[in-house]
């Protein structure tokens, strides 16, 4: 193969834990990459796959190692270089796009400095010719003002731009291979479709050849020719993107294909509740008194009832649910709950009325006190509201724990040693020991990898038929929205934009332009739809000149 | 078992002690805590370990003897033995360092809890106030009350104590603060548990090891002090033996190759090494830079 | 930004206020009396109400406050009741040499400490980066007195280099000084080099395990360029905070090597006046070394607002 660029055999790179010890975060990994091609490495978080994205150009982060193997890029096999070399390399012939922009450039210099370093540092041009080449990148990539924008600092551009500006920077000299290293993952979905856009037009227009890495199946297979999916560290299945998506040969394979379609509630068309369990009304929050986190916000939840609230970020979504639990009293409006109205803060609350209210956080890591055994933490709920105690309050943690499929063991272990998918079910354990009427949960799935968090949706789903609970479902990932909730909120910018049954919201086409647009931002499962999308685009992202100013 | 999804981290002991706080001890603080040991082991038997009295003089000797069998560290500016000296002056000089560190870490904490918890006015008046107090060099402050209040020990101690206690409870009110936040407490809150509650079951558990740490860097703090006031001429009067009086005493010998201020001094240096070896590994252990705990330090 | 700025300097100023009220009420409001400090054993009440009288000290409190605070102001530091002149002549001398001192330590502390602190955060992980910990850990343990006292044992009476005394008077000239300032400005600069060392180092290595120093790794850049160009600018603040933290320890850490040292300096005239309760002299030497040490901290805070380039370069 005279036109492979990048070759891996038997890549093993090892990290050295605070105790000394060493494991093994890539194994015996075979890799390789023809120019021009676009090769998608693909796994949950511990997969290893940025630890070979760096390794490709002889990179390893501090604490780790690479320790066998050899890497050949361009018919020289990089273990054997010296370190002159590998600098020399690094940034002129492979260049590294990272995952978040804003953190990737220096705060306290100014964006040409950062793009021009590269091919000034190295020798490849002067300043001048360096910083005419940025600009025109930058009209290349449709940043706008791109004679000036190069003389801001990076606090002072958006994120997506931040992300295109990388890019930029990148391209300068013309380098052979791009890894680009989650690269959308930081940003809104409607910002994401737009930077995925422009970095594959990128790709594609130099004829570059590049390693895309990402969690997210439906990204990577708008860009990728070939898919390599990896697991602790190891090779799962490697194959072209169709076959991949659509015909996986492995288990593991067709378990992350099918995590984000996990259907779990029909799509039926949905009422309003007559007599609702909470009803937000009117609501307008604030947190400083001047700017309105909230606008006159007006929701409805019924008993055993789903209802996500969807939005980017700063839309609100969380805030209505400080407002819900009585955290910030809003400025105007009220919360009912079972038709009764809810004290506005939580100090005047009766213990009844805050049992029936239980909420589910983000990052189970720190909703839960490490200094409590899993025993104490879903026993004081039990004790608190209910006055267990004893033998009866070890029998109730247990049934808890049976219920949240946990074995009794356990009770006694502190969270720390809990998976992730665990914590979190400890946590809805928690909630449930309060025997509520409605649990909030605010992203509660997005800490988590796919497969993990489809488990966690199915739990709360069982959970929901048995106890015929209420659930007000706070996610900026609407791609599990119309699987599990019977109704949907769109918010943006503290507004509700549109609500009703998720099947007519996501069911083209829809009233709002925004909800139409952030709908048509969430990737699918197919090859062809980045181009679909932007053939239809039109006036679809005009929102986005509002968005960005 | 139907959903044992990602890797599970493997079962650690829990509750009792964690013995391997001190197996895992590196060999300098290990050496920290025979240090501080050892120390504790003067302050307690001094009248046992001694070889002479207190306050006998040894004529035949002269002043300032040079070592010898009899007299290990040879004799003081007015003939006494100086080993015995700096065993009986651990007794003061440490004592009253630890009593100034308990009584700043009990008026700290329960500030700094309180501010961080009840936040509001309460936060800001006390905030205020330690912010002023801590606008003046500690030693200078301490010197302006002393020319005033004397030299008693019982006001040593509360100088001490009052000065030292910003620094208790700025860091307490951070920590507070820091797990105030958390999502955990919020929970607690939202299930409806009292201030009390909170602060005891939810906040002090998860705040214990740093406290500690604290405890270890003011005491050190408050040691040197202590002996820096007595080496100026205002701590501890004599007659008592005590480490920074006798530095002074002894001083004016040095010029003539005379050794004799350095025992004391260095019996000083000596223990506040072994704390601060032993609050470094405290500190490492828990994964709090050691620099930002020296930044804190000063005199 | 400017808003900021005179914010700070605003607030520099009450902190300052304060400071004068708070040394003020600790000479004159606690409950010691002064005049009875003053006297001792020998006080009766016909010499007591004397004093009183002499001092002013039947009027009421914030009268005696208002007329001390403006007297300073206009520099007069009012009269030592133990050589019964006015303060302002004899603290002059003094304050010059306490400054001298300190600025000579300064000057050799600071940039030594922060070169070596560079060259510890590159060379992480080597010997000379070990030994800068466990230095940092010995000086700040040890108390000034014990380094003083080393240096003189050694280099001054064993090697006889140097005086053991540093006696300076009236009639010398910086340059028959500064023999004598060696050694004690050498036992300041141990006691905070090491320090402002570890802090250069822990700062710079606080932001290379950040993403743009990652970046510029993967840029090829090379390893020095990436500490002083892309670390150093970002770690400013953190490093103009210890410095002046250390200027400001400098300040304290005088009074207790002038006396190490005989040197007549503010801070051994302060201690001495505090053993014969001079209580107007224990004022005014403390509200200098206040001012100084204030004047330091806002001189920071200030620095580290300009060095910010978020507040420099607004959205």
């Amino acid at each position: 193969m005279s036109d492979l660029l990048l070759e891996m055999r038997k890549l093993r790179v090892e990290a050295r834990g605070a105790d000394g010890a060493t494991n093994a975060i890539v194994n015996n990994l075979d890799l390789k990459l023809a120019r021009g091609e676009v090769l998608g490495l693909i796994g949950e978080s511990g997969a290893g796959k940025s630890t070979i994205g760096l390794a490709a150009m002889a990179y390893a982060r501090s604490g780790c190692k690479i320790t066998g193997g050899e890497i050949i890029f361009d018919g020289s096999d990089l273990m054997l270089q010296d370190a002159d070399v590998l600098r020399e390399m690094r940034g002129v012939r492979a260049a590294y796009i990272a995952q978040s922009a804003a953190a990737s450039f220096n705060p306290a210099k100014r964006l040409n400095r950062q793009v021009c370093e590269v091919a000034v540092r190295h020798g490849v041009m002067d300043e001048d010719a360096a910083v005419a080449r940025a600009i025109e990148l930058y009209e290349k990539l449709d940043l706008p003002d791109p004679r000036n924008i190069g003389r801001r600092y990076p606090h002072q551009v958006s994120g997506g731009q931040l992300q295109r500006v990388m890019s930029a920077m990148a391209m300068t000299c013309g380098p052979d291979l791009l890894v680009l290293d989650e690269p959308t993952t930081a940003l809104d979905v409607t910002t994401q479709i737009e930077v995925l856009a422009t970095v594959r037009d990128l790709i594609r227009q130099n004829n570059n050849a590049a390693l895309y890495i990402t969690h997210d199946l439906a990204v990577v297979a708008q860009i990728a020719d070939r898919v390599m999916v990896l697991r602790y560290g190891e090779l799962v299945e490697e194959g072209p993107t169709d076959k991949i998506l659509n015909d996986p040969d492995e288990a593991y394979t067709k378990e992350l294909v099918s995590a984000r379609e996990a259907v779990i509630k029909p799509r039926v068309q949905v009422a309003l509740p007559d007599n609702p369990v909470i009803a937000i009304r009117n609501v307008t929050a604030s947190y400083d008194g001047k700017v309105d986190v909230l606008k006159n916000v007006d929701v409805v939840i019924g008993k055993g009832e789903t209802v996500a609230i969807v939005g980017e970020s700063g839309s609100g979504k969380s805030t209505l649910a400080r407002v819900v639990t009585g955290l910030l009293p809003p400025r105007e409006g009220h919360v009912e709950f079972q038709g009764k109205r809810l004290s506005q803060a939580l100090k005047q609350r009766s213990r009844d009325d805050l049992r029936r209210i239980q909420m589910i956080y983000q990052m189970p890591d720190v909703a839960m006190n490490p200094r409590q055994s899993v025993a104490e933490i879903i026993g004081r709920p039990l004790t608190f509201y209910f006055g267990l105690t004893g033998r009866k309050r070890d029998e109730r943690v247990r049934e808890l724990l049976a219920q949240i499929d946990m074995d009794p063991v356990f009770a006694e272990r502190l969270p720390g040693q809990l998976s992730g998918g665990q914590k979190q079910r400890v946590c809805i354990a928690r909630a449930l020991a309060a025997e509520p009427d409605i649990i909030i949960c605010d992203e509660v799935t997005s800490a988590l990898d796919q497969v993990v968090a489809a488990g966690i949706l199915k739990l709360l789903d069982r959970l929901q038929k048995e106890t015929d609970i209420a659930y007000m479902f706070i996610t900026h990932d609407l791609g599990i929205v119309k699987n599990i909730a019977e109704r949907t909120v769109v918010m943006y910018q503290g507004d509700v934009v549109e609500q009703g049954s998720t099947v007519d919201i996501f069911t083209p086409p829809q009233k709002e332009d925004y909800t139409r647009k952030l709908i048509a931002s969430v990737p699918e499962m197919r090859t062809d739809w980045l181009d679909e999308v932007l053939r239809e685009r039109g006036d679809l992202f005009e929102i986005d000149a509002k968005a960005h100013t | 078992m139907s959903m044992v999804d990602d890797k599970v981290p493997e079962a650690l002991p829990r509750r009792s002690f964690d013995w391997r706080f001190f197996a895992e001890m590196p060999l300098a603080s290990k050496v920290g805590l025979a240090i501080i040991a050892i120390n504790a082991f003067a302050v307690i038997f001094a009248p046992w370990i001694a070889p002479y009295s207190e306050t006998e003089m040894f004529r035949d000797l002269g002043n300032w003897a040079p070592p010898s069998a009899e007299h290990w560290l040879g004799s003081d500016q007015i003939g006494r033995d100086m080993l015995t000296r700096i065993i009986y002056g651990a007794r003061t000089t440490i004592l009253i360092a630890l009593c100034a560190t308990l009584l700043s870490f009990s008026m700290g904490i329960l500030a700094g809890f309180t501010a961080a918890v009840m936040g509001g006015i309460v936060d800001n008046v006390l905030s205020r106030i330690v912010d002023a107090l801590m606008a003046i060099p500690t030693l200078i402050l301490a010197l302006v009350v002393i020319s005033v209040l004397g030299t008693e020990i019982y006001i040593l101690v509360l100088v001490i104590a009052v000065l030292d206690s910003t620094r208790v409870f700025r860091l307490s009110r951070a920590i507070a603060m820091d797990v105030a936040v958390m999502e955990f407490v919020e929970a607690a809150r939202l299930r409806g548990e009292g201030l009390w509650w909170i602060m005891r079951r939810e906040i002090l558990p998860n705040t214990i090891m740093p406290l500690i740490a604290e405890f270890g860097l003011r005491f050190s703090f408050a040691f040197l002090f202590i002996a820096a006031l007595s080496f100026l001429g205002l701590g501890v009067q004599p007659p008592y033996a005590d480490w920074g009086g006798m530095v002074r005493e002894n001083a004016q010998v040095i010029s003539y190759g005379i050794p004799a201020p350095l025992y004391p001094a260095g019996a000083i240096a000596l223990l506040t090494i072994g704390v601060n070896l032993v609050v470094d590994y405290i500190l490492a252990r828990q994964n709090r830079s050691a620099a930002a705990a020296f930044e804190e330090q000063e005199l | 930004m400017l808003n900021l700025l005179l914010r700070r300097l605003a607030l520099g100023v009450m902190t300052l206020w304060v400071v004068s009220v708070i040394i003020f009420i600790g000479t004159e409001i606690l409950p010691g009396d002064v005049a009875t400090a003053i006297l001792g054993q020998s006080a009766t009440e016909e010499n007591t109400a004397a004093i009183r009288e002499q001092l002013g000290l039947n009027r009421p409190p914030h009268e005696r406050y208002v007329a001390w605070l403006g007297a300073f102001l206009q520099g007069d530091l009012g009269m030592s009741l133990t050589s019964r002149r006015p303060i302002t002549d004899q603290i002059g001398f003094r304050l010059e040499n306490t400054l001298l001192l300190a600025g000579l330590a300064a000057l050799i502390a600071v940039p030594l400490a922060i070169c070596l602190g560079l060259v510890a955060a590159i060379k992480q992980g080597t010997i000379f980066d070990r030994g800068i910990s466990i230095s940092t850990l010995l000086t700040i343990s040890v108390p000034e007195f014990f380094i003083g006292y080393v240096l003189i044992f050694f280099v001054a009476v064993q090697w006889r280099w140097l005086p053991s005394m540093s006696s300076v008077n009236t009639r010398m000239d910086i340059w028959d000084k500064l023999p004598l300032l060696i050694l004690p400005a050498l036992t300041l600069t141990l006691v905070t080099v090491a320090h402002m060392m570890r802090m250069t180092r822990a700062a710079v290595l606080s932001v290379m395990n950040s993403p743009y120093i990652e970046m510029a790794e993967l840029k090829g850049i090379r390893n020095w360029r990436i500490v002083v160009q892309h670390a150093l600018p970002n770690v400013l603040s953190p490093i103009i905070n210890v410095v002046i933290l250390n200027l400001a320890y400098l300040v304290v850490g005088v009074v207790v090597v002038e006396v190490v040292f005989t040197y007549e300096g503010l801070g051994k005239y302060m201690v001495d006046a505090v053993s014969k309760r001079d209580v107007p002299v224990v004022q005014a030497c403390g509200l200098i070394f206040a001012m100084v040490y204030v004047g330091l901290n806002m001189t920071a805070d200030i620095l580290a607002i300009l060095a910010n380039p978020r507040l420099r370069h607004p959205k």
